[in-house]
């Protein structure tokens, strides 16, 4: 069955491991020799080396694996990059791509989902990776979704609590239905499995109003519309309910109602942020399943003032309603928030960024690589100190009364 | 005379699906022969196996949509839509109005053209073109827009009455503010008149009178379609000479938007009752046409979620007449359109309608007032009225459009986005030139 299902898809790796795997689990039927791009060292945690080594080495046979799979689109809608920013392949080599899809089909949206590392990341070059790949983020994306792995953590661990605790009525299959490998929670679990499993869901709920009926569709490019009022402030905050991983766990169904709140609470976000104390610019919300539109309504009214909008965007809310629940739930929530929030996430980045760069740690390596000067180095830090700047700039009118704008004068 | 409907965008095809549900079990439950034979023709083709088939064209830039309409018609067993009556691509127009007027609409002008060209050919006469859309996302607002320019070329003595859906006023889409200015200024030269049905309101129609729970699209697109129903069905009309009009929009147009700077038209219906309660109550006309004259000159609008008549508003005496914003009360009306469908309906007294006090000093209340009426039962009631207002009704909906689009605008918000697809600042303010002077004649009534 499913070799019925060809996945649009190019696999990228600069060593050859995790690809092999893929190839040698139950979806290896899904993909094809020709989606697959590899080599053998790795890019060594080094983003020069990824963009700029790797990127050049490969350019031509990514553009045209990339021209491939697009045409067997009959209508090619948008790409999803997904990629960590804290090693050298995803980070540099993910960037790089980034670009080159710009280049090649730029009227197609690029949507991107990046693995944040967190302080505690032990690749100690992350804050370089990262910081060089947002440049390319800030400039080259239409949208990324940021998510951190320390939040990712937290919600697997909450999961297994939940599934643990000893509550009347709560019930864990040992079998999945859902899963990527044998066995559910206890079974041969590999330590990322259900980390990127709550990844694979975030693209799951993005994708299913363009994927399934309902009476209010939502499409990935009325993502782009609705939620960046400016080109660079990109940066979406993502949170989902109810919160669910490998394992089908039996977690009695929250009230309609309960789940709206869930959204905007701190543990159900996928990175570490704090929007309600900062300033949303735009919020979407991608409902899925039984659920109509006066129950969306009511919440609106119900959370919108406890959450401070811009003046200029006080009903900032995009709202999508799909017939079709994820498997095994009646209903679900993504919310996705272009909020100020993530100013923090950004400077932390850059704190960390600073702490190296001033003791010139590392640099060396990257500076060895051709292609690879300082400038680069300065201007990706200066292009996150002005991302930094318009968020910060924007947090400063919360306090203030904005008065509506003076209307035009129509001549009698 | 016929009327051919242009569905299009989500919100068209649904709600333009659930008209034609109204239309035609009203038609074949009615006991009158010409009434049944009249609806059918003004809306339905006939085809050699006696099938009806709906006088209409969908039209969207994603499939999903049209499908469960083609779908749901085809299930009713009693009508559907005509197989190749559709124009839909794979990827929708992503909210912006710009993509669907600049970049859309002149991309697939042909093929929709086409369309309705063959729908208009099978009608013996034409009374008018009829697109249905909302004006808060990309297809509906920014094609339909572009979709109304090409029939006015192509039909230019034609009437043309666009039925826009407002949005919800706590948003839908972010930029339905944007989408709305822009479809309602390029309208507004465009269309003979623009019947607008909100969400807001509906929603109230639907939790406070129908007393329904759990309210889904469903629910406010079916209201949308019984009141637009009450509006287009058959009826007697003043020039009709005894008969079913034969020019329904154009009777419409000219009893209503006879100034180029007023078209926009609200629809309010009594009585809206849950079906279960149908059986257990009586009717009486001045039972219903008293609320609703009151319901039009307060503007029964919510005031905290109630949906109440404020019976405390009097239209002012002749010298107390003051021009603002409604808030004072009282809506001025430039005109109304009466439509009295059921039993005893030439009994109906409409004096309280006639009244100079609720309409402009300057048409005469003759001019003013028109009823329409037919003794055929709609849509399972007894007796309605629907009426069909050219009024302040919607001015402070419309004021909070622009205001809250001009507040956007004025950080420049979103402007990237439209810019994109070939709209500009310059485009922006002409429209928003265009809509303050709408705004303002209403507020001059």
């Amino acid at each position: 069955i499913l070799t019925s299902l060809n996945r649009q898809a190019v696999l990228v790796d600069m060593e050859e491991g995790v690809v092999s795997e893929i190839l040698q689990g139950p979806l290896r039927e899904v993909f094809d020799s020709t989606q697959l791009l590899t080599d053998v060292s790795g890019s060594g945690n080094n983003w020069a080396v990824g963009h700029m080594t790797y990127g050049s080495t490969y350019r031509e046979l990514i553009v045209d694996k990339l021209r491939k799979a697009a045409e067997h689109c009959d209508c090619l809608q948008c790409f999803f990059l997904i990629h960590s920013m804290g090693g050298g392949t995803g980070s540099g080599l993910g960037t790089r791509v980034l670009r080159l899809l710009e280049d090649e089909f730029p009227d197609v949206r690029r949507i991107v989902a990046s693995m944040y590392p967190s302080a505690e990341d032990d690749v100690i070059t992350s804050p370089y990776n990262s910081v060089l790949a947002m440049k390319e983020l800030t400039e080259h994306a239409d949208c990324v979704l940021p998510v951190e792995n320390q939040s990712l953590m937290d919600i697997v661990n909450k999961i297994k609590l939940l599934s643990h605790a000893p509550k009347p009525g709560l019930m864990v299959k040992r079998d999945s239905t859902l899963a990527s490998g044998q066995g559910g929670l206890c079974g041969a679990e590999k330590p990322f499995d259900a980390m990127n499993n709550i990844v694979a869901n975030l693209l799951l709920n993005i994708t299913s109003s363009a994927r399934f009926e309902g009476s209010l569709n939502m499409d990935l490019n009325e993502i782009s519309t609705n939620l960046v009022p400016f080109p660079r402030l990109h940066y979406l905050v993502p949170s989902l309910t109810p919160l669910y991983t490998l394992a089908d766990v039996n977690v009695p169904s929250r009230r309609l109602d309960q789940m709206f709140s869930d959204a905007f609470s701190k543990d159900h976000q996928l990175i570490r942020a704090d929007p309600k104390h900062s300033l949303y610019l735009a919020c979407a919300l991608m409902l899925r399943g039984n659920v109509q539109v006066s129950d969306l309504r009511r919440n609106i009214e119900r959370l919108r003032s406890s959450l401070p909008f811009v003046s200029w965007n006080q009903e900032g809310w995009k709202t999508g309603l799909c017939s079709v629940p994820p498997v095994g739930h009646s209903h679900s929530l993504l919310a996705l928030a272009n909020n100020t929030c993530v100013k923090l996430t950004f400077t932390e980045l850059r704190k960390r960024f600073t702490k190296l760069y001033r003791k010139k740690a590392h640099l060396h390596h990257y500076l060895h690589v051709e292609g690879m000067e300082e400038d680069v180095f300065s201007e990706a830090i200066s292009s996150l100190s002005s991302l930094i700047e318009e968020y910060h700039h924007l947090d400063a009118t919360k306090a203030r009364l904005v008065p509506d704008a003076p209307r035009l004068n129509i001549a009698r | 005379m016929s009327v051919v409907t242009v569905q299009l965008g989500q919100c068209g095809n649904q709600v333009g699906q659930e008209l034609f549900d109204v239309l035609c079990s009203d038609a074949q439950e009615g006991q009158r022969k010409s009434y049944r034979a009249a609806s059918c023709e003004r809306f339905f083709h006939q085809t050699a196996h006696g099938e009806l088939e709906a006088r209409a064209v969908l039209v969207d830039m994603e499939p999903k949509v049209i499908n469960h309409s083609l779908a749901k018609a085809a299930r009713s067993g009693r009508w559907r839509y005509g197989e190749t009556s559709h124009f839909s691509q794979k990827q929708g127009a992503g909210n912006n109005w710009a993509n669907g007027y600049c970049v859309l609409g002149p991309r697939h002008r042909e093929a929709v053209e086409e369309l309705v060209r063959r729908e208009v050919e099978r009608c013996d006469r034409l009374a008018g073109l009829m697109p249905i859309m909302s004006v808060a996302g990309g297809t509906g607002s920014g094609v339909g827009t572009y979709t109304t320019q090409c029939l006015r070329d192509i039909y230019p003595t034609s009437f043309i009455l666009n039925h826009l859906t407002w949005p919800y006023g706590t948003g839908e889409v972010i930029v339905q503010n944007y989408n709305s200015v822009l479809t309602l200024a390029h309208l507004y030269q465009l269309s003979d008149s623009i019947l607008v049905h909100e969400n807001d309101t509906v929603h109230r129609v639907c939790g406070q009178l129908l007393n329904i729970k759990q309210i889904s699209f469903g629910d406010v697109n079916r209201v949308i379609a019984h009141q637009l129903g009450g509006v287009l069905q058959p009826a007697l009309t003043p020039d009709s000479h005894g008969a079913h009009s034969r020019n329904p929009l154009g009777e419409l147009v000219a009893a209503l938007a006879c100034h180029p700077e007023y078209k926009l038209l609200s629809v309010c219906s009594v009585p809206q009752m849950p079906s279960s309660s149908i059986a257990y109550s009586t009717f009486s006309w001045p039972g219903l046409l008293r609320p609703l004259r009151q319901m039009l000159i307060s503007n029964a609008k919510m005031e905290e979620g109630q949906f109440s008549i404020d019976w405390q508003v009097r239209p002012p005496a002749e010298s107390g007449r003051s021009k603002c914003l409604p808030g004072s009360g009282v809506n001025t009306s430039l005109a109304n359109l009466l439509v009295l469908r059921g039993k005893d309906v030439y009994s109906a007294e409409t004096g309280g309608f006639e009244e100079p006090s609720i309409y402009t000093p300057w048409l005469s209340p003759d001019e003013a007032f028109t009823v329409w009426k037919s003794p055929v039962p709609f849509d399972k009631y007894e007796k309605s009225a629907t009426l069909v207002s050219n009024s302040q009704a919607l001015l402070r909906s419309l004021d909070d459009i622009v205001r809250k689009a001009w507040n956007m605008f004025a950080s420049r918000a979103y402007i990237h986005q439209y810019a994109k697809f070939g709209i500009s600042e310059e485009d922006f303010l002409d429209s928003f030139t265009h809509l303050e002077q709408v705004v303002s004649s209403y507020s001059q009534l």
